[in-house]
């Protein structure tokens, strides 16, 4: 029976004081999707303003000072504010429960408190902002960070608290899959988001806290001059790096497993398709959380460190390589004989492999010590993380927004307008950022205010290209909103996916399911079983009304 | 772009160049060969295996172990050639050959100087002979700088705690871009310069006569001044504020101080604020001009004060 | 309510009791986890400071009260006990002796804050501070500073703990009276203990690392 009627998650109770006090993760992941997407268009505009400064040489619209606080805001608002919680927070607080059977997340308090104290970290930043905003770039390298009068101590702050507010994430979903994975669902029949889920609160654990104290230490520095990052005082500024890259190096991989996580769901169900070699792509997202710890000095082959350390470095990087290298490999063979639709969430999963892979392989050149030297600190290197960040993460992210977007809200968004958009940034984005990988090998240094003029016509292209991406977002922003109030009501399973999320209602009840969900068969079994119009139909033939639907 | 370059890279100036643009080559062809084989792979199965008509189950593939393990190796042999060809460059760029020139580099907010052993020093244009290998002893006076020069492909970051070296051999004559590429501040961007690459002959001649004392006369030597220690990178001549006051109409006028009071600005005033910025800092403006302590000596001093003189 | 049969203490979304407890436990040990790396980045930095300087902090270290950080390490352990014992007592259902064990925690804890109180007032009387604040001139080492950094800051984290520790066991303890433990659900207690034998675990390297150094 459908409860599209009935009584769900959004509008058992409609108070206010109900949404600010909720348990509930959904509401929560909800919660955080609105600040995510705050931020993304806060950094978004800022990004949009540093392209259009930098579409001719010499000043335009800023002076200096305004733009190296712009580009430190770009940076700090979109990794601390938006890209580390997009997906965890925001969407994986919405799935996880829901895809592993459960009610909730093992602690509903925690998961609210890090809600707030996601809201105090953006208050924090947003104080900066108005302060007169940091100009040290979102890397906050001493001694310039220590020295520079701009308000870097509440920016510091605001990384500082956003990392507990991380950490609680973290915390929250190790136990949860731990703890409260349904009756029957064993570890290797749990969907390979959860997977990725998992790997990335590990590294959330494990990295977060040690940032946490060196910020600490940078702050103390600023504030009380305690000289331990201070050369005339006998402290060292690059320890800093060491200690900065520790956790910055990992959480790149809290920003990029996630939406590994979400292109193996987006691929297996729009390819109606068994995964190919589920555990070697569970197995590498493990692999990866923990090589990445060991790789931050291929930050640093231009800091003076020794032979020795750069040729670890190095040769770890290229190992870290590898699994994710793998993983696409698996996509391309689930794939294969698969029955492949290309609704929006297929497009921009396809796109995520196109971009992903050439932020793969600039990785493997940049790895290269000697490349590396060259390419170190220009804009092969800012091409190089935004194919990696916004052509992998926020890519998958919106990815997965369009595929659970029915399920979070019970309403479709308009097909053709999406993949309009999707197809707009795909565009927008390549001529934003290719063009900066040649800009980047010919030696324009990155968070360059000006430029020599040979540079020109490069950058002239790169701000076309992001005034592309732009209107692919706006476009975007558009029919989602329309879709909140106007959308058609959607299905309890649009998309004909397996996994557990997809057998409650669109949108769920409060307690996600009614009964516990039954586990009769395994997230990809699409050799198997097949959903049509909400109901489950197996190989045999045999038709059956869906009997995890809430009678 | 480098009308001598290509579509990657600047023109190779120094030794080491080509063998870094090789394994650049090397790397662009393999990835170009495994992304045409990853995403045409994709979109060639997406339409091959597009949604046909009625709904059908699709086979049970879940996995080949043969299959992985062939694509987790080759590119784990592949990446481990690139790591060795990566790292024996990076060795070759780090050994300093024992007969280098060298050059002392010292970079602050926002301009590099050059001191050579035979005394001459220069701002923000490093002159070094073609074909003999130079090493470069950097530090730094304030925050972290990095010394690039994307024609020689080498880069080196630049320390305020200690001292940081890198070398190069140019192979042509000719001017090529310098930059900073560790983030310093407001005028990181501005901190740019050239690497002019002379003949031996022209180089010793050069050496020589900039290693005297100038015999320019004290307003021209200190123009001169202005333009080669950069000055004119914070302070301008035709009245617009930059990062400190203009040059235009300084000598005599009146400043507001930070503290409040005023001064007239005289000889002793300008030589006070080279020698300690900080100290006397006009309303308005941020305490962050280096003292030229050593950098420039009283001959010099006393030139740009002629040479202010003149700026109305 | 629909899971009237449930036991009051257990939240909706998990199955039973033992769910609950075991979830509850795995997430405190994870937390405890962080906390240790919290500190471990401490422990880094102590570690490549002192090796780049090894003089110096042995001769810094000689102004720091053996006396005073034996009596609060002492001070410490004891607090440990005594919430080990609390817990065993709810565990046997004494809630009166829980209560006394828990009074006993907290005091000994407020005697730890207040013995640090006086070395930190004596260190602060004679200028033995981190940084620019360093005034003192009785050390003959380069830079002593850098060793008052590390102690204030690793104590001074450490003591932080310290202070949540007496707020959280402060909470316990009120419910403890508010009868809303027994030795079928003591959860809350129990984490607690865990939360403050860490705190204790960490002061039991700060002492020798920095009291009795050489």
């Amino acid at each position: 029976m459908s409860v599209a009627q009935g009584v769900n998650y959004l509008n058992e109770d409609k108070s206010l004081k109900s949404w600010l006090f909720t348990l509930d993760h959904k509401r929560i992941g909800v919660m955080y999707l609105f600040g995510v997407m705050t931020m993304f268009l806060l950094g978004g505009i800022f990004a949009i303003l540093i392209r259009l400064e930098l579409l001719a040489p010499g000043p335009d619209l800023m002076t200096a000072d305004t733009y190296n606080q712009m580009f430190t805001l770009h940076g700090a608002i979109m990794i601390f504010l938006f890209i580390i919680p997009a997906i965890p927070a925001a969407l994986g607080n919405f799935v996880l429960p829901l895809m592993i059977g459960a009610k909730d997340v093992a602690f509903p308090r925690l998961n609210l408190a890090s809600w707030y104290v996601y809201l105090l970290g953006a208050g924090f930043a947003l104080f900066s902002m108005l302060a007169g905003a940091a100009d040290t770039g979102w890397t906050f390298y001493t001694p310039y960070s220590t020295t520079t009068s701009t308000s870097v101590i509440s920016m510091t702050m605001a990384a500082f608290i956003l990392g507990f507010s991380s950490i609680f994430t973290g915390v929250n979903f190790i136990a949860t899959i731990h703890k409260l994975r349904a009756p029957g669902m064993t570890w290797f029949k749990m969907p390979l988001m959860i997977w990725a889920l998992y790997a990335t609160a590990v590294i959330q654990i494990l990295a977060t806290p040690v940032l946490g104290i060196t910020l600490v230490l940078l702050v103390l520095e600023k504030a009380f001059g305690i000289g331990i990052f201070d050369p005339a005082m006998g402290g060292d500024p690059v320890l800093f790096q060491h200690f900065f890259w520790f956790y910055s190096h990992p959480a790149v991989y809290i920003m990029v497993l996630p939406g590994m996580g979400i292109i193996s769901e987006l691929i297996a169900t729009f390819s109606k398709k068994k995964i190919f070699g589920y555990k070697l792509i569970a197995y590498s997202s493990v692999a990866i959380a923990l090589i990445s710890f060991l790789v931050w000095g291929h930050h640093m082959f231009t800091s003076g460190q020794s032979e020795l350390a750069a040729m670890v470095f190095s040769f770890l990087t290229f190992f870290v390589g590898i699994p994710s290298g793998v993983k696409m490999f698996n996509w391309l063979a689930t794939m294969y004989k698969g029955r492949i639709s290309f609704e929006a969430p297929m497009l921009w999963a396809l796109s995520f492999m196109f971009l992903f892979a050439i932020g793969g392989f600039t990785g493997i050149m940049l790895g290269a010590i000697s490349l590396d030297i060259h390419f170190h600190d220009t804009y092969f290197v800012v091409a190089h993380f935004h194919y990696v960040m916004m052509g992998g993460t926020v890519v998958a992210f919106f990815g997965g927004l369009h595929y659970w977007w029915p399920k979070i809200w019970g309403r479709m968004y308009n097909e053709t307008l999406a993949k309009i958009s999707v197809i707009l940034v795909f565009i927008g984005f390549n001529m934003t950022f290719f063009t900066q990988f040649i800009l980047g090998s010919q030696g324009m240094p990155r968070r360059y205010f000006n430029y020599l003029d040979q540079y020109q016509p490069l950058h002239a292209f790169s701000s076309y290209g992001s005034w592309v991406l732009g209107l692919g977002f706006i476009i975007m922003a558009f029919y989602l909103i329309h879709s909140l109030f106007r959308g058609k009501k959607a299905p309890d399973n649009p998309w004909g996916a397996l996994t557990l999320e997809w057998q409650t209602s669109s949108p769920p009840s409060h307690h996600n399911f009614d009964e516990i969900p039954d586990l009769d068969h395994d997230p990809y079994d699409y050799d198997k079983l097949m959903v049509v119009d909400d109901k489950l139909i197996r190989k045999n033939g045999q038709s059956e009304k869906k009997e995890t639907t809430v009678n | 772009m480098d009308p001598n370059g290509t579509l990657f890279f600047p023109e190779q100036g120094s030794t080491i160049a080509s063998e870094v643009d090789l394994l650049f080559h090397f790397v662009l062809y393999l990835s170009i060969f495994f992304f045409i084989l990853v995403t045409g792979g994709s979109f060639y199965f997406a339409w091959r295996f597009r949604k046909k008509g009625e709904d059908q189950f699709t086979p049970n593939i879940s996995h080949n172990t043969s299959l992985e393990i062939f694509w987790t190796v080759i590119p784990t042999i592949l990446v481990f050639i690139i790591f060795i060809w990566g790292f024996k460059t990076y060795l070759k760029m780090n050994v300093t050959p024992a007969n280098s020139m060298e050059v002392n580099v010292t970079a602050q907010k926002w301009f590099w100087t050059f001191g050579y052993k035979e005394g001459a020093t220069t701002t923000n244009e490093l002159v070094v002979p073609v074909n003999k290998s130079v090493k470069l002893l950097m530090s730094s006076q304030d925050v972290i700088h990095s010394f690039f020069v994307p024609a020689f492909r080498v880069k080196m970051d630049v320390l305020p705690n200690r001292y940081t070296s890198l070398w190069f051999e140019a192979t042509k004559t000719g001017e090529f871009d310098l930059f900073c590429t560790e983030y310093c501040g407001k005028g990181h961007s501005e901190m740019i310069g050239k690497v002019k690459v002379l003949s031996d002959a022209e180089f010793a001649s050069w050496l020589a006569s900039s290693s005297g004392p100038s015999d320019l006369p004290p307003a021209e030597y200190g123009k001169e001044l202005y333009k080669s220690k950069a000055c004119f990178t914070c302070h301008s001549i035709d009245g617009t504020p930059s990062v400190g006051p203009t040059f235009k109409g300084v000598f005599g006028r009146t400043e507001e101080l930070t503290d409040g009071s005023s001064i007239t600005v005289d000889e002793n005033y300008i030589r006070h604020s080279i020698l300690e910025p900080q100290s006397q800092v006009v309303k308005g403006f941020q305490p962050v001009m280096p003292t030229y302590q050593g950098v420039l000596n009283s001959q010099q001093i006393d030139a740009l004060i002629a040479f202010l003189k003149t700026v109305k | 309510m629909e899971h009237a049969e449930h036991p009051k203490f257990l939240q909706h979304h998990f199955t039973d009791a033992e769910q609950q407890a075991e979830s509850a436990k795995l997430g405190m040990w994870i937390f405890l986890l962080t906390e240790i790396l919290l500190f471990g980045g401490l422990f880094v930095f102590y570690a490549i400071f002192r090796s780049w300087h090894p003089d110096m902090f042995y001769e810094a270290h000689k102004v720091l009260s053996v006396p005073l950080g034996t009596l609060n390490t002492f001070v410490l352990i004891t607090s440990s006990l005594t919430m080990a014992l609390s817990i065993r007592a709810m565990q046997l259902n004494n809630r009166k002796q829980t209560i006394w064990y828990l009074v006993a925690t907290l005091l000994l804890a407020a005697t730890f804050l207040v013995v640090k109180y006086f070395e930190y007032h004596h260190k602060f009387e004679l200028g033995q501070l981190p940084g620019r604040f360093y005034t003192y001139e009785g050390i003959n080492a380069v830079n002593p500073h850098i060793f008052f950094s590390v102690y204030f800051t690793m104590t001074g984290l450490h003591g932080i703990h310290v202070l949540i520790g007496m707020i959280v066991i402060t909470w316990v303890l009120v419910r403890t009276i508010k009868n809303d433990f027994s030795s079928e659900y003591y959860t809350p207690i129990e984490m607690t203990g865990l939360y403050w034998h860490l705190v204790d675990l960490i002061w039991i390297f700060l002492f020798p690392l920095l009291y009795l150094i050489g």
